[in-house]
């Protein structure tokens, strides 16, 4: 039963990620992405990675879809009658190639390392989101932080981006 | 078992999908969007590799890439509205204000 699920998921996010690329209209781009994050979310499941699925669709598909969707119907970009650069469109050949070469190394790899302590009756025994929490809040605290003030900075950021600016504030820039 | 190298080749396939979209098209939302294909390219190997060698370092570094990639999309966006309020341009190669 697993194999069938993993290639559908493959398939289909793979399917949806071309799409995303190809299609004209950005709405219809931004729904195969939409697609693509579901998909990916069903990848991590077979991962034994259940939050990180349940944070995959809340996050990525609740929250940064939603405000790629908003942008995109609130500024009503036109569909263009150009939609590809030319100028790159060689390109295409050379990465075809590069990814073929790529995936024959990959495949052929066998991927030996040093096994970790968190085999899945482990994990199973506390929950995954409990086992990651652990984690974060221990060996990974400081970058925890970081991300925190990084976050704050995107918002403040993206507030002092987007606000209106007040006749003060235009009278206070020609002085 | 599915083996490890599928979970490694459906993440290159996406990874280079992304890079082409990036390349490609002239739209800058969908380069945005490209971006973000990139970034699930990565989340799914390093949960891939956190699967395989049994430890969850993966899964928290993935959770990272994930809050990095709430931030990127926030400014990005506000970036978008700023320049398509200005009536500079709808699509990548038109903004050129900072080309000297």
């Amino acid at each position: 039963m697993l194999p069938v699920f993993f290639a559908y998921f493959a398939l289909v996010s793979v399917v949806s990620g071309v799409l995303t690329v190809a299609l004209r209209n950005p709405v219809q781009c931004g729904i195969a992405l939409l697609s693509l994050l579901g998909h990916i979310a069903g990848l991590f499941v077979l991962l034994n990675a259940e939050f990180l699925a349940a944070v995959q669709i809340i996050i990525y598909a609740g929250a940064i879809l939603i405000l790629y969707l908003f942008v995109l119907m609130m500024l009503n970009l036109k569909t263009e009658e150009r939609y590809l650069h030319r100028r790159y469109a060689w390109y295409i050949l050379g990465v075809a190639v590069i990814t073929v070469e790529l995936m024959l190394m990959l495949l052929a790899s066998d991927y030996a390392g040093m096994k970790g302590p968190a085999t899945v009756e482990v994990v199973q025994q506390v929950g995954n989101s409990t086992a990651i929490g652990i984690l974060m809040f221990s060996d990974y605290l400081l970058p925890f932080e970081i991300v925190g003030v990084f976050l704050l900075g995107a918002i403040v950021g993206a507030i002092v981006l987007t606000k209106n600016p007040t006749r003060a504030d235009i009278e206070r820039e020609l002085l | 078992m599915i083996p490890l190298s599928a979970y490694v080749a459906v993440s290159a396939i996406l990874f280079v999908t992304g890079v082409v979209g990036v390349l490609v098209r002239r739209n800058f939302i969908i380069v945005l969007m490209s971006i973000e294909i990139m970034l699930n390219a990565a989340n799914l190997n390093l949960v891939a590799f956190a699967n395989h060698l049994q430890s969850l370092s993966g899964q928290v570094v993935a959770l990272f890439v994930i809050a990095i990639a709430a931030g990127e999309a926030a400014v990005g966006l506000a970036i978008i509205i700023v320049v398509f309020r200005g009536k500079i341009a709808t699509n990548v190669d038109q903004i050129d204000l900072l080309k000297w």
